[in-house]
């Protein structure tokens, strides 16, 4: 708004006055003598672009340039959200929006810190970030899962983690030769009992033709055609009252076609389901309520075995899974959301064709945060953070300039919705921070990606830009309208590349 | 299958409606490339004031005669009072008016970020049901009460002429002492 405007408004009242140069302030944010704030996002899911979203809002003239490992956008939105959620994805519309800024660059197949010499994209290193942009923001997600830890894990063929499950349906390059044999049986072991657990057991009972006309890769499509499983167990170590999975997810699978749904155990019930809290009160009605189609005659089935935690996984004389040994769990109050968990020593057996790990997913630091002083806790998976995402030092002490968004920063939990409100609140840190005057990443010399240019490492491939990204888009869609699909993905960065070229 | 064929259904509504947000001209102010905003929420604030509509994709300008308000109230608890016509629903109504309301999933019930709370238990009756699946987005939304609905999903009537409802703040405060222990 300019000079004359503003006194025109001030004109009206005094009072209104200070409360709208007040609030533009805040607004405009032309703090620092008017020169641009320069931030570098590390990770282009929905962290990423609902913080940038946040910040270019917020500071009048933020200039941000995005750094993905992969050639293509959005992360989990891509790669994660179940292919037969289209809706989810609509979210897509927005990070477009906020991508077509003039004041935004993407930085695409471009990963942070040297990942060595199998990883076939451009590298650049942190300290180049560090240098050139006023405030870096991790939000690159959790690239790794949680292991069981029990025998037979990491040896045995026919053991999938759910990562590499959803990511090999949904074409992430990482898992695109993952090829899992789902015709060794017919019984499948799911152990987890969150969302993610509940997607995979859907992939596994849903009618082929259904997930035929979404974005599944096609030759998840020709696995699942193959598919023997019939009977799908979601195993988890606590009660229905304690379960992480949300009833939009449990609804879909009762009411998938010729697929029963094994009744509840309901000892693990409350007596007077009608007084829980709405939430928990509707989740636990549609576990008894059960499924439209009954378990007898139906083509598959499966159940939410409760209060079981995997001790061990069998296989036979050629190394496949055959069986998976859990021990009966305790709790100490099944009907209380939090209550506690104890072994009893009972073991039983479970034949498992196949067996996915679901229990949840993991982030990693990146190279070169020992460095930085970035302080990175291995335990929980985050970054140490003020839970407003200003990355920790040592002592608990903020960094000057570097931020975190989404699961890295508050861990692998939640919906778009919750790490949408997460990100928001790493802008607003980042915002109000550039007008209090608080120390950023490269004290006035900020140069983005001009000044980082000549630090990425392009020996093996070329940067992609927003524009290439649109070519591989239009590419994947026109694949997709062929077979009557909305999309057919690219699953390895090669022949993204290719497209882009 | 029938909650997938219907999710397939509404994705592909969205898909044929012209977008609002991708388009660089799209007019919703809070667009990144629009003139910066025209003091939003301080020249109607406390004030009771009637804003007249702007065009807008989703919404249908109201023909003169035949208006119905709608009040929201904002985070700041101010009032913004709006004109619209029948059929209009709450999350384009907002998003047309520049109101912090992010519609995530661009209004197909898979999100829970246009969630607003109506204030007169009165006028929450005389809405249609709220379907199970509204209802399943609702239960994961911050703040949920008794008279919560999703704003794409309430679409004005002339029973509803005068409706008021809060936008609630989406979710509790993080305090630094809650990362304090990790």
């Amino acid at each position: 708004m300019n000079a004359a405007a503003r006194s025109r408004l001030c004109r009206s009242s005094a009072f209104r006055c200070r409360a709208v140069q007040a609030s533009l302030e805040r607004f405009y944010s032309t703090a620092r003598n008017g020169r641009p704030f320069r931030m570098a996002v590390v990770g282009s899911g929905p962290a990423g672009f609902y913080t940038a979203y946040r910040v270019m809002s917020k500071i009048e003239k933020a200039k941000v340039d995005m750094y993905e490992a992969l050639p293509v956008p959005f992360g989990l939105v891509r790669f994660g959200v179940a292919p037969d959620h289209p809706e989810v994805k609509n979210c897509q519309d927005k990070f477009e929006e906020v991508a077509s800024s003039p004041d935004f660059t993407f930085v695409g197949n471009t990963a942070v810190g040297n990942l060595g010499a199998h990883f076939d994209g451009c590298t650049v290193p942190l300290p180049s970030l560090m240098r050139n942009y006023d405030a870096v923001v991790f939000a690159y997600g959790a690239a790794r899962d949680k292991k069981l830890g029990i025998p037979g894990e990491s040896d045995l063929k026919g053991i999938y983690s759910a990562r590499e499950f959803v990511g090999w349906y949904n074409g992430l390059p990482e898992f695109a030769d993952l090829a899992p044999d789902l015709t060794r049986g017919d019984e499948a072991v799911i152990v987890g009992q969150g969302n993610v657990a509940l997607d995979i057991a859907r992939m596994l009972l849903e009618n082929v033709d259904v997930l035929r006309k979404s974005d599944i890769t096609e030759s998840a499509i020709e696995t699942l055609l193959q598919s023997r499983i019939k009977r799908v167990h979601i195993v988890g170590r606590r009660g229905p009252m304690q379960a992480a999975f949300t009833i939009k997810e449990v609804r879909e699978l009762m009411k998938l076609q010729h697929v029963g749904y094994h009744p509840v155990d309901m000892s693990l019930m409350p007596p007077e389901i009608s007084k829980l809290p709405r939430a928990r009160r509707r989740l636990m009605e549609i576990l008894v309520k059960g499924s439209t189609a009954k378990v007898d005659g139906a083509a598959k089935s499966w159940s939410l075995d409760f209060c079981l935690s995997p001790t061990e996984f069998i296989g036979d004389a050629s190394g496949n899974l055959s069986r998976t040994v859990f021990e009966k769990t305790s709790l100490s109050d099944p009907f209380d959301t939090a209550s506690r968990v104890s072994a009893t020593g009972e073991k039983i057996d479970m034949a498992s064709a196949v067996a996915f790990r679901s229990i949840g997913y993991k982030s990693v630091a990146l190279p070169g945060f020992t460095e930085a002083g970035i302080s990175f806790d291995d335990r929980t998976g985050v970054i140490r953070n003020d839970g407003l995402g200003r990355a920790f030092g040592d002592n608990q002490v903020p960094l000057a300039g570097v931020y975190c968004a989404g699961w890295v920063k508050r861990g692998p939990t939640g919906v778009i919705a919750s790490t949408m409100e997460d990100a928001f609140s790493t802008g607003d840190a980042i915002a109000s921070d550039w007008v209090s005057d608080v120390r950023f990443a490269s004290d006035g010399h900020s140069r983005g990606l001009e000044g980082v240019k000549g630090d990425i490492d392009t020996s093996r491939c070329n940067v992609i830009s927003w524009n290439d990204w649109h070519k591989i888009d239009e590419a994947e869609k026109t694949r997709g309208q062929a077979i009557g699909k909305e999309r057919e993905k690219f699953t390895t960065t090669a022949n993204m590349l290719k497209v882009a070229a | 299958m029938a909650a997938t064929s219907r999710s397939f259904a509404r994705a592909l509504r969205c898909l044929n409606t012209p977008s609002k947000s991708i388009a660089p001209s799209a007019p919703s102010s809070r667009s990144l490339f629009s003139p910066r905003p025209r003091l939003p929420n301080l020249a109607q604030s406390r004030a009771f004031s009637i804003t007249p509509l702007r065009l807008h994709g989703h919404i249908t300008p109201p023909k003169p005669g035949e208006e119905l308000h709608v009040t929201f109230i904002d985070k700041e608890n101010h009032e913004h009072t709006i004109a619209v016509s029948a059929g209009d629903n709450l999350l384009d109504v907002a998003q047309a008016n520049d109101l912090e309301m992010e519609g995530a999933c661009g209004g197909s019930c898979a999100c829970s970020t246009c969630h607003v709370i109506v204030t007169d238990e009165a006028m929450y009756d005389r809405m249609p049901e709220p379907e199970d699946d509204e209802n399943d987005m609702l239960d994961l939304a911050f703040g949920l009460t008794e008279t919560s609905r999703l704003g794409c999903q309430v679409a004005m009537t002339k029973e509803l002429d005068g409706l008021r409802v809060k936008l609630p703040s989406m979710t509790r405060n993080l305090q630094a002492s809650d990362f304090g222990s990790k």
